[in-house]
């Protein structure tokens, strides 16, 4: 390569590398507000400003789900393997919401901690499979479960 | 290392001819692979065990945002082959594919929000990953804006070429945020490291999806660069006597 080309190459290799440590480090400095949502150790442990609308997201508990009889509102608590938070919905909830499932609310804490949610959004993981495998798998588990009792 | 090939496409007339024998293969290919796979992932691939039928969206949501990052690293390439070395064809293909990049980066958006609906519940979410993705677009449309609001030929291709390279930073951000942060967005279903986290009657029909918009590319680039070139050279002794060739031949 002749000395102009080379020198060239170097000037935007250069340019390239300065533009992404700038963009790195102000990525890093806004590393919490680019962050969709609180996770309940956050919320446990008081990282969230108080009286401010946030989204909180995790995995919806076995079993935790609360439906009333004659209205929309649910009760569920949602946690992350390390700390839960309760949380109360009024309102339908998406297709894929179910227990065992991600999900991300936005709401307000109130005074006993619990997570008042406007908006339910479901998440689902990077795993496909067909009904019929994700049958099968399940009975694989309860089989394990039940030979090992 | 031969590099007579790279040197070669420096030359407009030289490039004409070469790309005017692989575009039917090129064609063909993006014809037959699109009508496959879409028949393929849409009417035979099983349904997912929690989406059921809304998943197959997949087969059009994740070649278009495959194509739309991997136009966007093309764009940069070819942005530094013209600043240095000064190759005019270059700055043909940079301004020709930004084009197919903006769409391609819609079309990612648009699938993904009408997927977004019934799995998440919602159409748009300021999530890392889909934030990451609309810069893009923008980063399309300032290309696209900057090369037509330049009317000297050689600032404009500089002024592009330059953007197209600084822009490249987002495309890891977009691969990685789903990584970095708490995105809504879920993580990559395929790692280079690990098996697909889907079985192989779901991704064959991926796959040649992929492979099908990939083939579209080329050959819509390709004729899209034919074109230009013939514009731009339109003083040359050879295009001249392509196009007459051309008119004469198909009264």
């Amino acid at each position: 390569m002749n000395p102009v080309r080379k020198k060239r190459l170097y000037i935007i290799l250069a340019l390239l590398v300065g533009v992404g440590a700038t963009v790195g480090l102000a990525l890093s400095a806004l590393q919490q507000n680019i962050n969709l949502f609180y996770t309940p150790t956050q919320i446990a442990n008081g990282e969230v400003p108080d009286g401010v609308r946030i989204r909180a997201g995790g995995m919806v508990k076995e079993g935790s789900l609360q439906r009333t009889g004659d209205s929309l509102d649910v009760e569920f608590v949602v946690h992350d393997g390390a700390s839960e938070v309760r949380m109360r919905y009024r309102g339908i909830l998406p297709d894929l919401f179910r227990e065992g499932q991600g999900i991300v609310a936005l709401g307000r804490l109130n005074e006993e901690n619990v997570l008042v949610a406007d908006e339910v959004l479901a998440k689902h993981d990077e795993n496909y499979m067909p009904p019929e495998v994700a049958q099968a798998m399940d009975k694989a588990i309860q089989a394990k479960a039940e030979s090992a009792q | 290392m031969n590099w007579t090939w790279f040197h070669k496409l420096g030359s407009p007339k030289w490039f004409y001819e070469i790309s005017g024998r692989w575009l039917p293969w090129l064609g063909g290919a993006a014809i037959v692979l699109l009508l496959l796979g879409s028949v393929w992932g849409l009417a035979f691939a099983p349904q997912d065990y929690q989406q059921g039928n809304s998943f197959r969206i997949i087969y059009l949501h994740v070649p278009t945002a495959i194509l739309a990052q991997s136009i966007y690293v093309m764009l940069a390439v070819a942005g530094v082959v013209g600043l240095v070395w000064k190759m005019k064809l270059a700055d043909v293909a940079l301004q020709q594919a930004a084009p197919i990049g903006a769409w391609m980066t819609f079309l990612a958006l648009l699938t993904g929000a009408v997927w977004g609906k019934p799995t998440w519940g919602a159409w748009w979410v300021w999530d890392a990953r889909l934030t990451a993705m609309l810069i893009l677009l923008f980063l399309y449309f300032g290309i696209i804006a900057l090369g037509n609001a330049i009317s000297n030929r050689d600032s404009a291709a500089k002024a592009c070429a330059v953007l197209a390279i600084v822009g490249v930073v987002n495309i890891p951000i977009i691969k990685y945020s789903v990584e970095w942060w708490n995105t809504l967005h879920q993580p990559a279903t395929f790692k280079l490291t690990e098996k697909p986290a889907m079985p192989v009657e779901m991704w064959a029909p991926l796959l040649v999806m992929v492979i099908g918009f990939y083939c579209f590319l080329a050959a819509v680039l390709l004729m899209r660069m034919r074109l230009e070139i013939l514009k731009r050279e339109a003083r040359a002794s050879w295009v001249k006597t392509e196009l007459r060739a051309q008119v004469e031949g198909r009264p």
